[in-house]
């Protein structure tokens, strides 16, 4: 499965442009061979939007021009991208959608909602509350948008739904002065996903935006790993690349068999546990 | 004396992330120029240098604007790196301007002398950047920013700043890569407000210990006490460092407006700076 990931910089707030963009970028990544592209986080849209989420929006349920463009592009490539999703109750999700053969065939709401320090996502967007899978021509696949990967329980909710391949599309911020290829962003990331492909024996595919909104500077660093957790590629950080990695899925197969972690998980001892901890209500000092 | 803290950095790795901010953050606003005020300190060395680096030289105006109390060392040195950044460089006397201004507002105290030649300087490097259309690349480190050492709407105007967010030895340490000529580097910081003036003095403590403590305190999420008995300040001291970035908040913030509606600039008019950018 040779997969691009499309590493570059959207402009903010600015729709039309950034399909524009995208239309050409999934064509070059078609162009030289991939099978399918991943693009990051609210690609389409640009990240630090607040007020101009709803300007941005688009409706998934009846879909209008820019939606038919993209899935127009899937009948060359399949591919996922991150834009702003207003549903039929007027709700505004951060999402992540796979378009292929023509079509758009699966969304996924971003979860978990950073809002903290730099991040005000819980105040822009709300929040997703379904993790599911769907087929790809190279298996089943699972997206997550930058925090879920952060909760690992929905990687593992993923592997358990059937996932053998993991996407993860991301607007990550720079921090840690260079240091280690900035190892508050870039070197954190290979850790985190290397180690849940290990978990759960999936390759994991991350893609992360370049280009800076307000003084934040997004870091890319794009990178795949196979399903042992071995880093296969990675893109430069700071400056755009669309970079092309050979990921090997059959070898989700040997690891699978070799450690059983799926096999041996254990949802009901889980969802056992979780219904005793979520019936316990705190107490009051 | 204290134990040291590390404020490490990948310089080569973070003049690159400067770079593309300054060159992003220009040309996407519809700029392809820069004017930086060159005083013969180290901040503005490094700004001038990196701008130099993200827009190319010809695109970047060295501003050099003595007063005629201005240390002859601090033009000198302002030639040696504007020299080094190969910018094209103009030099404008603000004397004049700032001693009319002083005589009509009947200003002695010479702390206020210095606010009024930095807001003399800002006025020019304004003016220049609207003749060339270009944007002023600002030269505050954290530290000064952190410790509000700075002329209000002076030397604190400005439309971006690379260096911003490191400390002053952070600044050296990227000054060292960048080659900052050695006079530069290894001078004491001087805002140049009187002959011989010098930072250090003027605050009543040291860069070092200023860096290290806000370091901890700011970055690292330290509790303040704390952070004074691991560096083995005198409490009173790291009180005070810390008791100035507290009093100084005003001057790290936009003007207050007062909300009378739905949506108030500065409050829930919540659009990012780079709206359509």
């Amino acid at each position: 499965m040779k997969v691009a990931l499309v590493q570059d910089t959207p402009r903010l707030g600015d729709v039309a442009t950034n399909l524009e963009k995208t239309v050409e970028l999934l064509e070059e990544a078609a162009h030289r061979g991939a099978d399918l592209a991943l693009l990051p986080e609210l690609f389409l849209t640009g990240y630090r939007l607040g007020d101009l989420v709803p300007e941005v929006a688009l409706r998934l349920d009846r879909p209008g021009p820019e939606i038919e463009r993209l899935a127009a592009v899937s009948r060359r490539i399949p591919f996922a991208v991150g834009l702003v999703e207003e549903s039929s109750h007027h709700l505004y999700y951060n999402v992540a959608a796979w378009f292929e053969g023509g079509e758009l065939r699966h969304v996924h709401r971003k979860c978990y909602l950073p809002t903290y320090g730099m991040f005000r996502e819980g105040m822009d967007f709300a929040r997703g509350d379904r993790i599911r899978t769907f087929p790809t021509p190279f298996g089943r696949a699972g997206l997550l948008i930058c925090e879920d990967a952060w909760h690992p329980s929905a990687a593992t909710l993923l592997a358990l739904e059937g996932a053998t391949l993991v996407f993860v599309l991301s607007a990550s911020p720079l921090r840690g002065l260079g240091v280690g290829r900035h190892n508050l962003s870039i070197d954190t990331w290979v850790q985190l996903l290397t180690t849940l492909a290990r978990f759960h024996g999936f390759p994991v595919c991350y893609v992360n935006r370049t280009g800076f909104e307000d003084g934040l500077g997004f870091g890319g660093g794009s990178f795949a790993t196979d399903a042992a957790g071995n880093l296969l590629a990675s893109a430069r950080d700071i400056d755009p690349e669309l970079l092309l990695v050979d990921v090997p899925v059959d070898r989700t197969r040997d690891m699978r068999f070799a450690y059983p972690l799926l096999r041996d998980e254990r949802p009901e001892l889980v969802h056992r546990e979780l219904g005793r901890i979520l019936g316990r209500t705190e107490e009051t000092p | 004396m204290s134990a040291p803290v590390p404020l490490p950095m990948d310089a080569p790795e973070l003049t690159r992330q400067l770079e593309a901010f300054l060159h992003e953050e220009i040309t996407k606003a519809g700029f392809s120029r820069a004017v930086v005020g060159v005083s013969g300190g180290l901040d503005s060395a490094v700004v001038l240098l990196l701008a130099a680096r993200a827009l190319g030289p010809e695109n970047v105006l060295a501003l050099r604007m003595p007063h005629r109390d201005s240390s002859p060392e601090s033009l000198a040195h302002a030639d040696l790196v504007i020299e080094k950044a190969g910018c094209p460089a103009e030099t404008l006397e603000v004397t004049a301007p700032v001693e009319a201004a002083r005589e009509v507002l009947g200003i002695e105290d010479p702390l206020r002398r210095g606010n009024l030649a930095a807001r003399v300087r800002m006025i020019f490097l304004y003016d220049r950047a609207m003749a060339r259309r270009a944007l002023v690349v600002g030269t505050s480190n954290k530290t000064e920013l952190l410790l509000g050492y700075s002329t209000r709407w002076g030397d604190g105007a400005y439309d971006l700043d690379p260096v911003g967010d490191l400390y002053k030895c952070q600044v050296r340490q990227l000054g060292e890569h960048l080659g900052v000529p050695r006079e530069v580097l290894g001078k004491p910081p001087s805002a140049d407000l009187w002959p011989g003036q010098t930072d250090e003095a003027e605050l009543g403590f040291t860069y070092d210990d200023a860096d290290r403590l806000l370091w901890l305190v700011v970055d690292r999420r330290v509790p303040p006490a704390e952070a004074i008995e691991q560096l083995g300040l005198e409490r009173d001291l790291g009180r005070t460092i810390l008791e100035r970035m507290r009093r100084t908040q005003f001057k790290r913030a936009l003007p207050l407006v007062c909300k009378v509606q739905a949506r108030t600039i500065g409050i829930d008019f919540r659009y990012p700076r780079d709206w359509g950018l």
